[in-house]
């Protein structure tokens, strides 16, 4: 066992882990944060995003240990109470979610995404979340949220 | 889905992950996990420790050293995407890190994890071996370097020890590369990869996803030595090869890839 | 103003987009152990033994193989024709049919001590030959179940044939439409949680499509009384069709009972590519023939279908190919012969379409083909044979009952949206220039049924103490909306704000049935069973009412707009919902607020027109999708932003089907293609955004005058990407093209033209 301590979601959180265990089991199995999904085992879905640090990495191919000391924000910490973050608040007016099994993965690569080029061409945009999958929408109001999220100035 | 039990260790030095990596005979390298974790969660990695050298700032640069650019090798793609210096001296490198699998890959994969895994479909591997890059290891007998042409001996087999860390890339200042690759989806790996660079005065070109390691394409360089345009040096291609068949594609169709991309890079160089 | 019609933002928008989901995979369950499935590795083999010693000499581990697992063979299900004998043993006994085949139930007290243990069970198999091609299987060599004889599992169709079919035809030409299997890939993998209660009720939650389907078979599997069982679906990240009771749910919960702890279980990505069922994989080998001025006298379709090792629904599929194989054309001659057969593979069920999709390949593929034959435009060749918009209803040769239609209504606005004119100008331009890059364009003329089985659905609408409503539902949303859209309904019927009506759905114990959600049908059926159930809830609340206000009830009047019960002619006597509930409530007369309905409506037929473009690289035969636009009628629109949304979804996983995905096995049963690494999963930088151009042709079949929409976008798209791709080498001699329809499969059709 190994003791770790990240700052997830503003707050400092210890805890003795296994080495073998993924980032993304950690947040949920043992900080209870089950907003962040598991969509498959090859790194390919993306449904594990979150951010270390600010930048957008999947937690499934993240070992926890690797993130101590690191600061961890899931989909969990972005809304301030009841106010969305407003990535979160435009996936809601664009109908960018359906079964929302991949949406907290979308929303942490937007938030990413937007961070490191505020004004992102539609090209830019699918290209931007080419590690995130989704089998409902079929990203085209995925897209649009992103548009609407950076005229937002998010 | 969950990895095999392991230990785990941080480096704080280089040095000290080459005592570390001492500690057992099957002991891996962890820099930003985007090759092994993977597999681990498969279970077609279990080595018995970890060594973790993702803490190593130090060897996270970009520097101009003469005629020379010096990687740091665990500096990120995306590090090496938005590098300034990387982009006035040696572009070809910053393009192809910029295209290497998503953004949350990029933003934790090392170049020097992802050369040290050996791929042959490696983006980085047919660049660096087409820049007659330098690749700089330490070990338990000190510090060497070896030239590209050597390091990839076998499809996910390099010439490191297994006590050995890549601690320093280096590629020549090159002003005039292109890297085309085929892929059937945008994250996918190469299913052929054709690198083309003006170094030392010659035209080099190399292939990924064409055999068990990198290859440079022998039978294109002497063509072009020779005087021969694009169109007809690119028809040899191929030449030499024996490309894989997967789901992919088969080596028909590979070899056809490298033929049509090779001639387009090559038309691409200025 | 009617709130229906209307682009109104979901309600259960929130917990998704927090983080709160309420996904199996999150449930509470105290003091649970996990289970993990050893599967098969070898696509067809004897089982020798099963070790699980090492296995269960760590500690808290249990191990159950097919000796201990005291629960009868699988299926088949009773469709007609069904061969019997090729039933799944929930624990592979004696044979293993298909990679992923469960061999051994591991439980442990968490989910990696059970992965660890997994590993451990050793299991010694002499291997048999397998057979994956459904050609190579039909030929009954290698038989996967040898008292059965044989490896067809099921016919569809007629086997009798007119020699003189194609009497009459100038033109009569053949090809294959191999509908290539394809994986359904819901993000969510599937979960299980189960426990017994200290009362011996069994409770399972479970990621599916189907509640009480499931509570259903678990019961009649597991012997138990309907009475002592409750399935639970929660939130559930789609399932496309393949998420109907699954082995390991009946496992799991025979876990539970077993060792006498809650039991769950959730599955890997690379094992749900195995372990769910796949889609498609039927071969259709097409003749159409016509006249030279363009009409279709005679089309013929000989198909194979591929069931997988364990024949279900899929095996079953071809008959609706078969019913909807005239797709929008009034073609007086078909014929349709289907064998489904047996393969060493994952068992193939419904997948988004479910035997449609492969119809409208087929007959627009074969359209198209027939058209280049007589040297006429695709669109034209179509004009000439769609049934006409004032034929309806019409019922075709193949027994299908046409509610209503427009096809060429759909045709011309798609071709005006997609400046269809300008884009074959365009074509023209690039071929003549010899350009690398070609440009396709694909046409799809296309109609589907929906709510085609006979199922009688349940809604019930009741008016709460506060003067709110709960739309209790037999639906079952897993992405569609309904929590919006049924209250929507339920809303502007009683004339409440959206906010104040709730949907409950997903628990047998508070829903005493329901069919599910799958073939397009819940609008319909789920939806208008809200729609009469509010109905009647006016009706019950206009005697409240009168009794309350000393009025007649046929002289009390409901003002939707302000949600008031008033006497006519006297508006100022007049009760709010809330108003009319804390009355009944005090005097024991609020149940008299909630009116049950069960309602059945006859099978719609949506239809479409989509065209996509493509730019095609001659050299590589990479193939980009520029542009789809999408014509998709179905009737009317209960919520437009809901039902654009299902469109989008749909139409990728058509497009998906012409450019990307195949799920590939090798000549010994092991998939090539089992991890998202492998599988051709587009991500949005594959796909551009796509255009919708709205029709709305309402059908007299329903009291909300809907059609189905879900899988409009699947049928639509595959026939127009796969028409685009041929059309753009047509001019270099390609007549067909495998799909996917992308990179190599391009190469080699360019290949062979070049001959």
């Amino acid at each position: 066992m190994t003791k770790i301590a990240v700052t997830v979601n503003g707050t400092r959180r210890e805890a003795d882990v296994e080495p073998r265990t993924l980032l993304v089991y950690f947040l949920r199995n043992e900080l209870g944060l089950q907003g962040t999904n598991v969509g498959c085992d090859t790194s390919s879905c993306g449904a594990c995003t979150v951010l270390l640090d600010g930048e957008s990495v999947k937690s499934c191919t993240v070992l926890a240990v690797q993130a101590d000391g690191t600061e961890v924000t899931t989909v969990e910490g972005l809304a301030q109470g009841d106010e969305l973050h407003p990535v979160q608040q435009a996936f809601h007016e664009q109908h960018a979610l359906q079964c929302g099994y991949c949406t907290p993965g979308f929303v942490m690569a937007a938030v990413s995404l937007l961070k490191e080029n505020p004004n992102p061409t539609e090209e830019e945009i699918r290209h931007g979340l080419e590690g995130n999958l989704c089998r409902c929408t079929g990203y085209h109001n995925i897209v649009r949220a992103v548009q609407a999220a950076a005229r937002a100035g998010a | 889905m969950i990895p095999a039990q392991f230990e785990y260790e941080r480096a704080g030095s280089a040095d000290e992950a080459v005592e570390l990596l001492g500690r057992a005979d099957d002991a891996k390298i962890l820099a930003g996990g985007h090759s092994l974790i993977p597999l681990l969660r498969l279970r077609f990695a279990r080595p018995s420790l970890l060594v973790d050298v993702g803490r190593l700032g130090d060897l996270r640069y970009v520097r101009e050293d003469g005629d020379r650019v010096a990687i740091g090798a665990l500096s990120r793609h995306a590090d090496l995407a938005r590098d300034a210096a990387l982009a006035q001296h040696c572009a070809l490198v910053g393009a192809v890190a910029a295209g290497i699998g998503d953004p949350q890959v990029r933003h934790r994969g090392t170049i020097g994890g992802s050369v040290a895994h050996a791929d042959p479909g490696s983006d980085f591997a047919a660049v660096l071996l087409t820049l007659d890059a330098e690749l700089v290891a330490r070990g338990p007998d000190g510090e060497r370097t070896i030239a590209a042409a050597d390091f990839f001996t076998g499809p996910f087999e390099s010439a490191l020890g297994q006590r050995e860390l890549l601690t320093e890339i280096r590629v020549p200042k090159v002003a005039d590369g292109v890297y085309l690759k085929y892929t059937r989806r945008g994250q996918d790996w190469a299913t052929v990869g054709v690198a083309a660079a003006r170094v030392d005065g010659g035209v080099h070109v190399g292939l990924a996803s064409m055999g068990p390691t990198p290859l440079r394409a022998a039978a294109v360089e002497s063509a072009l030595a020779g005087g021969a345009p694009p169109a007809d040096a690119a028809a040899h291609a191929a030449e030499g090869m024996s490309p894989p068949s997967d789901v992919n594609g088969t080596a028909a169709y590979r070899a056809h890839l490298a033929q049509v991309l090779t001639r387009r890079a090559l038309e691409q160089l200025s | 103003m009617s709130i229906l019609g209307n682009r109104v933002l979901r309600k259960e928008d929130p917990r998704f987009l927090r983080g709160e989901g309420r996904y199996v995979e999150n449930l509470p369950l105290e003091g649970a152990v996990h289970v993990v499935f050893a599967r098969s590795l070898l696509g067809h083999a004897r089982i020798g033994s099963v070790d699980a010693s090492a296995a269960r000499a760590l500690p808290g581990v249990q191990v159950f193989t097919a000796d201990d697992v005291d629960v009868p063979t699988y299926g088949p299900p009773p469709f007609p024709g069904l061969d019997a004998g090729m039933g799944r043993p929930p624990v592979a006994k004696d044979v293993v049919r298909f990679v992923g085949e469960i061999v051994a139930v591991v439980v442990a007290d968490d989910r990696a001590a059970a992965v660890d243990a997994a590993e451990l069970v050793a299991v010694d198999y002499e291997p048999l030959p397998a057979v994956v091609d459904p050609r190579e299987a039909a030929n009954d060599e290698v038989l996967l179940f040898p008292d059965s004889g044989t490896n067809v599992a099921a016919r569809s169709g007629s086997p009798e044939h007119d020699e003189n079919l194609f009497e009459g035809c100038d033109a009569v030409v053949t090809g294959t439409l191999d509908s290539q299997r394809m994986a359904p890939c819901p993000l969510e993998p599937r979960s299980v949680a189960a426990e017994v209660g200290a009362d011996g009720r069994v409770t399972a939650w479970l990621s599916t499509q189907t509640p009480h389907q499931d509570k259903m078979i678990l019961c009649g599997m597991l012997g138990l009384d309907p009475s002592q069982v409750r399935v639970v679906a929660p939130d559930v990240g789609g399932g496309f069709g393949a998420k109907m009771l699954g082995i390991e749910d009946l496992l799991v919960v025979w876990v539970a009972r077993k060792v006498g702890r809650p039991a769950r279980w959730t599955e890997s990505r690379s094992e749900s590519m195995v372990g769910l069922p796949h889609g498609r994989a039927e071969r259709l080998d097409y003749t159409i023939g016509g006249t030279r001025d363009g009409k279709v006298l005679a089309y013929k379709v000989d198909a194979l279908q591929d069931a997988g090792a364990y024949p279900t629904l899929g095996a079953f599929l071809p008959n609706l190919t078969a019913l909807m194989s005239s797709g929008v054309y009034d073609i007086p001659k078909i014929e349709f012969e289907g064998r489904s057969v047996v393969t060493n593979t994952t068992t193939i069920s419904a997948f988004r379409g479910a035997g449609r999709p492969e119809a409208s390949q087929a007959i627009e593929r074969a359209l198209d083909d027939f058209a280049a034959a007589i040297g006429m435009d695709p669109a034209e060749v179509r004009r000439r044979n769609f049934i006409a918009k004032d034929a309806f209803p019409h019922t075709t040769v193949t027994h299908a009952p046409y509610d209503s239609g427009d096809y060429e209504g759909a045709l011309d606005l798609a071709m005006r949206t997609a400046g269809y004119d300008d884009l074959r100008a365009e074509q023209k331009r690039r071929r003549d220039a010899g350009e690398t890059t070609q440009l396709g364009i694909g046409i799809s003329t296309y109609v589907e049924i929906t709510n085609g089985i006979d199922e009688t659905e349940f809604g019930e609408v009741e008016i709460t103490p506060d003067g709110g409503a709960i739309v209790r539902t037999g639906s079952f949303s897993h992405g569609q909306g309904h929590e919006t859209t049924f209250a929507m309904i339920a809303a502007e019927r009683l004339g409440l704000p959206l906010e104040k009506v709730t949907v409950h759905k997903g628990d047998t114990d508070e829903i005493p049935s329901g069919t599910g959600t799958y073939g397009s049908k819940s609008t319909q059926i789920g939806g208008s069973a809200a729609r009469i159930a509010a109905d009647g809830v006016v009706e019950q609340a206009k005697k409240l009412v009168g009794d309350y206000l000393e009025a007649s009830p046929e002289d009390i009047v409901l003002d939707q707009a302000q949600g008031l019960l008033q006497v006519a002619g006297a508006p100022s006597k007049a009760l709010s919902w809330g108003e009319l509930a804390t009355r009944a409530a005090e005097d024991g007369r609020l149940g008299e607020l909630k009116v049950t309905e069960e309602y059945k409506a006859a099978p719609t037929f949506p239809f479409g027109a989509h065209i996509a473009v493509v730019d095609v690289d001659t050299e590589t035969g990479r193939v980009e999708l520029t542009r789809l636009v999408a014509v998709d009628d179905a009737g009317t629109i209960i919520n437009p932003l809901i039902a654009e949304g299902q469109v989008h979804g749909g139409i990728a996983t058509g497009v998906a089907q012409a450019l990307y995905e195949t799920m590939v096995y090798d000549d010994d049963g092991t998939p090539l293609t089992g991890t998202f690494l492998g599988y051709g999963f587009p991500s949005a930088a594959e796909l551009p955004s796509w255009e919708l151009a709205e029709q709305e042709t309402p059908t007299p079949r329903n009291v909300l005058g809907a059609k189905g929409i879900g899988e409009s976008g699947t049928i639509g798209a595959t026939p127009a990407v796969h028409n685009a791709v041929v059309d753009a080498l047509a001019h270099l001699g390609v007549r067909h093209v495998d799909m996917p329809a992308n990179g190599e499969n391009v190469w080699r059709a360019l290949q062979e033209a070049k001959g």
